[in-house]
């Protein structure tokens, strides 16, 4: 760059300031019409839903406060369980995917079999619901009687593991190919091998293309976990299904469904300030 | 004297901690050409950029036609629709035919009938020789070629003033008089044109004016042949010296 640098001496005119200043009235306008078209719609909604002809039975099966209390501690400690299972599986689909990845992004005759097999992995599980999945892994696989017994979390979790791989895979590839072609050449150029150039130049920037997506899978599984409860595993909702069951107050579901959108909600926000900031710096150079 | 057709009066901008135009003074009359000359990072884009509202100013005024279009309650919209624009890469729209490419804002913007815009644009695109290319995507011409269909998506809707940035710089040498031609044309036909380049010798033939920038400030300004040959400034010999080997 030149040698410029800023005018120190510089101060803005009675123009500038007059124009930043309306931009400021402006910005603080619309500030106020957005609370307040915000408060009118919320107190609309409220009204309406609490006119309706079931509400006082809707609160009371759904909204009773004591019942809330109480079951916030079971729930909970069955929370501890989901997060558990979402760790382990975490670690598992990020190595198993890619995996996969990486071996249906294999060139040469020689790796079709291998290539073959990640494909049909990949579009198995991306078909067939979880839900399947779980039943079949968790009730079928013990029955076979070659493993030792072991609990229902456990096979929950071989199940999200194997679903998760599957679209994981699938979006660490795309990210694969849409590293330009020339940065492919350009590596091979330098004499790294095949091996060499997807771990240290596409995988990289591969992998930097689909944060977004990849955090949006995260935050899906985040809630996912909660269907190991089919299995019989004590989780959350399996804790609320428990007490439900106890009461015929559904009030635990309710807090069994707060309790997983809190634990969603701050990886939801991160996902959207990172997209912001890759967006940023993809269109650098540009305001509009 | 009519009113300019684009004038900046004490234009400022600041990146950073960095100025990149400090207190442009600029005028541009009807049918005129200014050809911007310059270093790399002597502000010519990014001047273009603010008259066309893409960049916002830290300071002074642009006019578009005697209407001040820097005030905040201006439509940047509305004024960006007067003014043709033609970038360094083109940006043509690699999902759409030659033909929509060139129709977008006609049809789309100025309300122009589908069919008329199309039967217009066909015309203008056979006269410079593209017209077996309008149903061909932007991928299947040369450089050169979706280069001047940008300046004919510019000019379909007779903008006021066209401002061309660098639109030569990422073309082969064999493909910039082709463009250079339609600009000349352009010129003939009495379009107003404001136009950063580095092209000296096309800067020289087809300026009305050129205006030497330097670290954000006009240095010097006047018709070619003063300019180039009997220059008034230091830094505009230097600068010439350099880029004339």
């Amino acid at each position: 760059m030149t040698s410029t640098s800023v005018d120190a001496e510089w101060q803005p005119s009675e123009l500038e300031l007059s124009r930043r200043a309306l931009r400021r009235r402006a910005t603080t306008r619309s500030v106020l019409i957005a609370l307040g078209s915000s408060v009118a719609l919320a107190v609309v909604l409220i009204v309406v839903v609490v006119n309706t002809p079931g509400w006082a039975i809707v609160s009371q099966t759904f909204f009773d406060p004591q019942v809330a209390l109480e079951s916030i501690g079971p729930i909970f400690q069955g929370l501890l369980v989901n997060l558990l299972v979402l760790a382990i599986a975490v670690v598992c689909v990020a190595i198993l995917g890619t995996l996969l990845a990486t071996m249906r992004s294999l060139r040469g005759p020689v790796f079709f079999p291998l290539r073959a097999l990640a494909a049909a992995y990949t579009d198995f599980f991306r078909g067939i619901p979880l839900l399947i999945v779980l039943y079949l892994v968790g009730f079928g696989i013990p029955a076979l009687g070659i493993f030792p017994r072991m609990p229902p979390m456990f096979w929950g979790t071989i199940a999200l593991v194997l679903t998760y791989s599957a679209y994981v895979a699938e979006v660490l590839r795309a990210g694969m190919e849409a590293v330009h072609p020339s940065q492919r050449i350009a590596a091979r150029s330098l004499g790294l091998t095949h091996g060499q150039t997807l771990r240290i130049v596409v995988i990289p920037q591969g992998v930097r293309k689909v944060v977004p997506a990849l955090m949006n899978d995260f935050v899906s599984m985040q809630k996912d976990v909660g269907l190991i409860s089919v299995l019989g595993a004590v989780d959350a909702v399996r804790a609320a299904q428990l007490m439900v069951a106890e009461t015929y107050n559904f009030t635990p579901y309710v807090v069994a469904g707060l309790m997983f959108i809190v634990l969603s909600w701050p990886m939801i926000r991160l996902t959207d300030v990172v997209t912001a900031r890759l967006n940023k710096r993809e269109q650098a150079g540009g305001v509009v | 004297m009519s009113v300019p057709v684009i004038e900046a009066r004490g234009v400022r901008k600041r990146f950073g901690d960095h100025d990149v135009l400090r207190g442009i003074d600029l005028s541009v009359g009807t049918h005129e050409v200014v050809v911007l000359i310059g270093a790399s990072g002597s502000g010519k884009s990014t001047l273009l950029k603010t008259m066309n509202l893409i960049e916002g100013i830290d300071d002074g005024q642009i006019f578009l036609s005697g209407e001040d279009i820097t005030d905040p309650r201006v439509d940047a919209d509305a004024v960006r629709a007067r003014i043709g624009v033609v970038f360094q890469h083109f940006n043509l729209f690699p999902h759409l035919t030659v033909l929509d490419n060139v129709t977008l804002a006609a049809v789309r913007v100025h309300g122009m009938r589908k069919t008329e815009a199309r039967t217009k644009a066909r015309a203008l695109l056979d006269t410079l020789g593209l017209g077996a290319k309008a149903d061909e995507y932007p991928d299947r011409l040369s450089g050169g070629q979706q280069q001047r269909v940008a300046i004919v998506r510019a000019v379909l809707t007779q903008p006021e003033v066209l401002l061309l940035d660098e639109i030569t710089s990422a073309l082969d040498p064999q493909l910039v008089g082709e463009v250079l031609d339609l600009v000349r044309e352009l010129k003939h036909q009495g379009a107003t044109i404001v136009m950063a380049t580095h092209e000296m010798s096309f800067a020289r033939e087809v300026a009305d004016r050129i205006v030497f920038l330097e670290h954000g400030v006009v240095v010097e300004q006047g018709p070619p042949s003063q300019v180039f040959d009997a220059p008034q400034q230091a830094a505009t010999a230097e600068f010439l010296a350099r880029v004339q080997h």
